[in-house]
C-alpha cells in the first residue's frame, strides 16, 4: 500500500507562551480532500504554514509522499514545495503584475517556463475559473473579491499541483459568490484528482468541499472523520460549531455583561 | 533608581539584539545575492525607481549645497583673507562629505521608505508567503535586486551630485562674489585629488546599500496591518539615516586617517 499523500504525527508549535498545536496526529490518503473547522484563532493556518514549511514545527513529523519535511534542508523543501498549491484567505496576489503574470507566477518564475507558452496556460486556467482573456491584463486592485479570489484560484491550480491548500477560501465572499468558489475548488480538484487541505469557518463551504472533516480545539484534532458523519459525530464541541451556538463546551474569550 | 538602570539595561540590550537580527538579515541577503536565479528585470525596475527617480532630488540638494557652502566659506574666509580656498573647501567638502551623505539621506526618504512599505504590504497580504508557495525564495525575488541598485545606484546619482555641487559654488563665486572664472575652475582643479573623489564614490555604495538594507529589513518584518507597516516605514529611515552618518565617520576613518 502507497504511503499516504500527507501525514502528520505529533505536531506541536507554540508562540511564547502560547501553545498553539498541541500534537496533531492525521494521514490524508491521496486524493481525499480534508476540511479542518475550528475557530479563529484555533491555528489552523499555522497548521498550514507548518506543511508548507514557512512555520517550523517545534516538534512532531510531516510526510508528503513518505518523506520528512520537518528539518529537512531547504532543496527537500522546496521539491516538496513544487507538489502544493495554495489559495491565500486574502487572494494575496501580487498587485505589481497583472492578472496572468499572477496566475503564471510559478510557470515563469519558479520553472522558468518561456512568457508566451506561461500566458497561454495561464489564459486556460483563468477560463476554467470562469475569467474571460480580457481580465488578464487588468491589475489585481481592479478586480472584485470575488474576481480576486479566482484569479487566486488559478493561480493555485497553475501548475498542475498535486496538492493545494484552501485557506479561507469563502471569507469575505456574499453566498451566492462563496457557492460560486466552492463549485470551482471542487471542479478544479476533481480535474486535477489533487488531495486538498482546506481551513475554513464556513460549514456550508466545508460541507460542498470535503470528503473528511476534522475539528481544532485547543490545539488538537479532537474529532476527524468522513464528511457525511459531520452530523453524527457526537461530540458536543463538533455540534457546538456546526450549529454555530454560543452556548456549549466550546467557551469564547468573550466577557459577559 | 534601579529601575530607571533596568530600563536602559533593557533598551540597550533590544538595541544590540536588533542589529544583531539586522546583520543576520544582510548575512543571508547577501548570500542570496550573488547565487542564481538572478532577475535582471527586476534589479533593471529598481534601479530605474532608485537612480533615474532620485534624481531631481539629489540634484537639487547637492547644487544648493554648493551654492550656500561657497557663500558660508566666504564669509568666514573673509575674516582672515583667504578667499582663494573656496574653491577648494567647496570641491572637497561636496566630493569627501557632503554629496554622498546628503544623496545618502535623501535617497533613504524616498527609497528606503518605498521599499519598507511596499515590501511591508506584502508582508501583512501574506504576498510574501504566496512568494515562498510558489517556488520563489523571497530574497532574491524581493530584497537582492533592490540591494544591487542601491549599492550601484547611490554611486552614480553622487557623482552627478559632486559635479552639481561643485557648479553650485561656482555660480555663488562667479555671479555674486565677482570671482574670476578661470582662476576659481583652476583652482578647483588643482586641490582635487582622485582618492577624494573615489572615497565619496565608496561611501554612496556603502550608504545605497544600507538604505536598501533597512528598507527591506523593516519592510520584510513588519507585522500587524497598516499600523505596522507605518511603523516600519518609519523605522526603516531612522536606521538608514543614522547607519548613514555612523558608516560615514567609519569609511572617513579608514580612508583618511593617517
Amino acid at each position: 500500500m502507497s504511503p499516504p499523500k500527507i501525514e502528520l504525527s505529533g505536531v506541536k508549535k507554540a508562540f511564547g507562551e502560547k501553545i498553539v498545536l498541541d500534537g496533531i496526529d492525521y494521514a490524508l490518503p491521496e486524493g481525499e480532500s480534508l476540511v479542518v473547522i475550528g475557530g479563529s484563532g484555533s491555528g489552523k493556518s499555522v497548521l498550514l504554514k507548518c506543511i508548507l514549511g514557512i512555520i517550523r514545527p517545534d516538534a512532531g513529523s510531516i510526510r508528503i509522499d513518505g518523506e520528512e519535511t520537518v528539518g529537512a534542508g531547504s532543496e527537500a523543501r522546496e521539491k516538496v514545495r513544487g507538489k502544493i498549491g495554495m489559495l491565500f484567505q486574502g487572494s494575496a496576489l501580487f498587485d505589481s503584475l497583472p492578472v496572468w503574470q499572477n496566475v503564471a507566477f510559478r510557470l515563469i518564475q519558479g520553472q522558468g517556463m518561456e512568457r508566451r507558452q506561461a500566458k497561454e496556460i495561464a489564459l486556460g486556467k483563468l477560463a476554467q475559473v470562469g475569467l474571460a482573456p480580457p481580465v488578464a491584463e487588468l491589475y489585481p486592485a481592479e478586480l472584485s473579491g470575488g474576481m480576486q479570489k479566482r484569479v487566486a484560484l488559478a493561480r493555485a491550480i497553475a501548475s498542475d499541483p498535486e496538492i493545494i491548500f484552501f485557506d479561507e477560501p469563502t471569507t469575505g465572499l456574499d453566498p451566492i459568490m462563496a457557492d460560486v468558489i466552492n463549485d470551482l475548488i471542487v471542479a478544479s480538484v476533481k480535474k486535477l484528482g489533487a488531495t486538498t487541505i482546506s481551513i475554513t469557518h464556513d460549514m456550508a463551504s466545508a460541507r460542498k468541499i470535503a470528503t473528511r472533516i476534522a475539528m481544532i480545539y485547543g490545539g488538537k484534532f479532537i474529532w476527524a472523520g468522513e464528511a457525511k458523519d459531520i452530523d453524527r459525530s457526537g461530540n458536543a464541541h463538533v455540534d457546538q460549531f456546526i450549529h454555530g451556538r454560543a452556548e456549549g463546551p466550546i467557551q469564547m474569550a468573550v466577557r459577559r455583561p | 533608581m534601579i529601575g530607571i538602570l533596568a530600563t536602559i539595561g533593557r533598551a540597550f540590550l533590544e538595541g544590540l539584539a536588533a542589529l544583531g537580527r539586522l546583520v543576520i538579515f544582510a548575512g543571508a541577503a547577501l548570500g542570496h545575492m550573488v547565487r542564481p536565479p538572478f532577475y535582471p528585470r527586476l534589479i533593471g525596475r529598481q534601479m530605474i525607481e532608485i537612480g533615474y527617480f532620485s534624481l531631481p532630488v539629489v540634484a537639487l540638494t547637492t547644487l544648493f549645497s554648493g551654492m550656500v557652502l561657497a557663500l558660508q566659506s566666504y564669509t568666514g574666509f573673509a575674516r582672515f583673507s583667504a578667499e582663494s580656498a573656496i574653491a577648494t573647501v567647496v570641491v572637497l567638502s561636496m566630493t569627501r562629505e557632503l554629496a554622498p551623505v546628503l544623496a545618502g539621506l535623501m535617497v533613504a526618504g524616498r527609497i528606503g521608505a518605498a521599499m519598507a512599505a511596499e515590501i511591508g504590504t506584502m508582508r501583512v497580504t501574506e504576498q510574501i508567503d504566496a512568494l515562498t508557495v510558489l517556488s520563489t525564495d523571497p530574497y532574491k525575488y524581493l530584497v537582492a535586486p533592490r540591494l544591487i541598485a542601491g549599492a550601484t545606484m547611490l554611486p552614480l546619482l553622487v557623482l552627478i551630485g559632486d559635479i552639481l555641487g561643485v557648479f553650485g559654488g561656482y555660480l555663488v563665486a562667479i555671479y555674486k562674489l565677482d570671482f574670476n572664472a578661470a582662476a576659481y575652475l583652476r583652482r578647483t582643479a588643482d586641490y582635487l585629488e582622485f582618492m577624494d573623489v573615489v572615497s565619496g564614490l565608496v561611501k554612496a555604495a556603502v550608504f545605497g546599500f544600507l538604505v536598501a538594507l533597512t528598507g527591506c529589513y523593516h519592510g520584510y518584518n513588519s507585522k500587524g496591518g497598516a499600523r505596522g507597516v507605518g511603523q516600519a516605514t518609519t523605522n526603516a529611515v531612522v536606521s538608514a539615516s543614522i547607519l548613514i552618518l555612523v558608516f560615514n565617520y567609519i569609511i572617513t576613518e579608514l580612508f583618511f586617517a593617517r
